[in-house]
């Protein structure tokens, strides 16, 4: 046993022992690539600390030659202003992830465990987001929205974006229940606990890792959706981050577009997508072998 | 479990509330688009039905097929990037070292980034007077005059949103390809080891093949999302020059909305979402294989 993983240590260690000189060749290959990765983020975090002159100049500075946050402050008040934004995307990504887990959780469950006549034909119809793509549906969603009133909402928004996340919900949060064993359910039934009851304390606890992953998926996907709010969300005052961004990408007051307050807005976009995804990063890659590829 | 009739009641009122959301929200909807397509609308006035008349238009609509050429290109160009690239990314960045690891993180950043925010980020690297990718092939001396990147020619934008894109996603791939190349079982790759093959005799005879499947998959999920392509280009050209990099989304867009010709616009999508289609059941048809 001991002979055995020493021989395969031994072996791996040979793996690894490429000549010296392509390893320092394949580890500054790998700096670059994270400086090319990198560099257009921090350049544009940069560009949104420069002060408001050298933000607009043309040619542009590589490196603030001073920091300012007038940028951020422009940002603030532009409009409608940041918080309304902020509350907008906010608000619709935690509804998106509000109503993807009280669809699917319960939906993925019956679909695990209960027999169901027709089951595979349900969860086929169920995954037809998948099969048409949600750009093709927008005009009879935005007719459906508006006759009932669901347009400029973030709870239409957010019905929307559940749509798009729901396929790939259930059949994370489907896998991972059928993955639960089935001795505990058998035991707490036997002891008299309703089917809720196991769902609660038995299903959802074992299967945190993947409604994690269900949330994570839902939020990143809400946050930063485009073309169906730019169709749903006519009004100003309804509008999520990336919208007022992409208008004011040529209209601002100062004329032409502000560039440094434009920096600013992606940096904050792109803050909370990167933060969840450096924190959850395990969940995220999981879920998406588990969605895309099997 | 669950195999008495009251179980299954249960089962089915679990099931319901999914049920009836997609009934609504996107059953119903492709229902409506179908019925649209045969109709003449335009919201001002009532529908008038029109049998196959909206896809006779499309086919004899020039910046229909200018959208869907257009379209095709930037795919066919892309695609080999992403795939190529990201499977060279993952060959790089499979084994655990640390830094290894890192690079891998970072080159996936983006992808979670949204399109519309990344498409913004490189307008302004792009812009002709105030971006810096203009400003540092200048000061390479690669260029004397600042280039006008987007929007002027069509193909030249198109290059510089590929550049764009291709950053942005190109993570994707190489995440599934690493979790593949790792599945791969340590004992084939100690026998190729031990049978002494090449770095390169290992990558194309064992690495390669047997990940196939997932690199036939994420070329399909890659080809699907570029043929779906529209925030970039709203973002980035608006469609100019003169709609020549107005995608096949972006025209159903333009005809549904900014034209408000409801009828014309469903036609194009259901046209759009067969030729998706097309290539979901292929990508289902190779996933699937894995099941059994």
């Amino acid at each position: 046993m001991t002979a055995t993983v020493a021989l395969r240590r031994s072996r791996t260690v040979a793996a690894r022992s490429r000549p010296r000189r392509a390893g320092y060749l394949l580890g500054a290959l790998c700096v670059a690539i994270c400086t090319v990765m990198l560099l257009p983020l921090l350049m544009s975090v940069l560009a949104s600390v420069k002060p408001t002159a050298e933000a607009a100049a043309s040619p542009p500075t590589y490196l603030p030659h001073a920091l300012s946050l007038d940028s951020y402050e422009r940002l603030w008040t532009y409009q409608q202003g940041l918080p309304t934004y902020l509350a907008n995307s906010l608000g619709t990504a935690l509804l998106t992830i509000a109503f993807t887990l009280v669809l699917t959780v319960p939906a993925a469950y019956a679909l695990a465990r209960f027999p169901i006549p027709g089951k595979e034909v349900v969860f086929v119809f169920l995954l037809l987001a998948l099969i048409v793509p949600y750009q093709a549906l927008l005009t009879p969603m935005f007719l459906l929205f508006a006759r009932v009133g669901l347009t400029n909402t973030l709870v239409g928004l957010a019905i929307l974006h559940t749509a798009i996340q729901l396929p790939l919900s259930l059949y994370v949060l489907r896998n991972s229940f059928s993955a639960v064993p089935r001795e505990l359910e058998e035991a707490a039934i036997t002891d008299g606990a309703s089917s809720w009851k196991v769902l609660l304390r038995i299903c959802i606890p074992s299967a945190t890792p993947a409604i994690v992953t269900v949330a994570l998926f839902a939020f990143i996907q809400s946050w930063n959706e485009f073309l169906g709010a730019l169709v749903l969300m006519s009004r100003g005052s309804s509008f999520t981050l990336p919208l007022i961004l992409a208008a004011a990408r040529t209209e601002t007051s100062l004329g032409g577009t502000d560039w440094g307050m434009l920096q600013a807005g992606i940096t904050i976009s792109i803050i909370p997508c990167v933060l969840v995804y450096l924190l959850l990063q395990r969940y995220y890659v999981t879920g998406l072998m588990s969605g895309a590829v099997k | 479990m669950y195999r008495t009739r009251r179980g299954r009641l249960t089962g089915i009122a679990y099931l319901a509330p999914a049920v009836l959301f997609v009934l609504v929200f996107t059953a119903y909807p492709l229902g409506q688009m179908i019925w649209m397509s045969f109709h003449n609308w335009s919201l001002i006035n009532p529908p008038r039905y029109i049998g196959l008349a909206n896809y006779r238009r499309a086919f004899g609509d020039e910046q229909f097929w200018v959208s869907f050429a257009f379209t095709l290109k930037y795919t066919a160009i892309i695609t080999p990037i992403l795939i190529v690239g990201g499977y060279l990314l993952a060959l790089l960045t499979s084994d655990n070292s640390r830094l290894r690891r890192l690079t891998r993180t970072t080159v996936f950043i983006p992808v979670v980034i949204g399109l519309g925010v990344s498409s913004l980020l490189w307008y302004w690297l792009f812009s002709t007077d105030f971006g810096l990718i203009n400003k540092a092939l200048q000061d390479l001396g690669v260029i004397d005059e600042p280039v006008l990147w987007l929007g002027v020619d069509a193909d030249r934008s198109n290059l510089a949103i590929i550049a764009s894109v291709s950053w942005k996603v190109i993570g994707f791939g190489m995440i599934l390809f690493i979790g593949a190349i790792q599945a791969i079982p340590t004992e084939i790759r100690e026998a190729c080891l031990v049978d002494g093959a090449s770095y390169w005799q290992r990558v194309t005879r064992v690495i390669l093949p047997l990940t196939m499947r997932t690199v036939l998959v994420v070329t399909l999920v890659s080809v699907i999302g570029s043929l779906l392509a529209f925030d970039q280009f709203y973002i980035m050209t608006a469609g100019q020059p003169q709609n020549e990099t107005a995608t096949s989304v972006f025209y159903v867009y333009l005809n549904s909305f900014p034209y408000l010709r409801l009828g014309y616009g469903a036609a194009l999508s259901l046209i759009l979402a067969l030729t998706i289609l097309a290539f979901t059941v292929v990508q289902l048809l190779l996933t699937r294989r894995s099941h059994a």
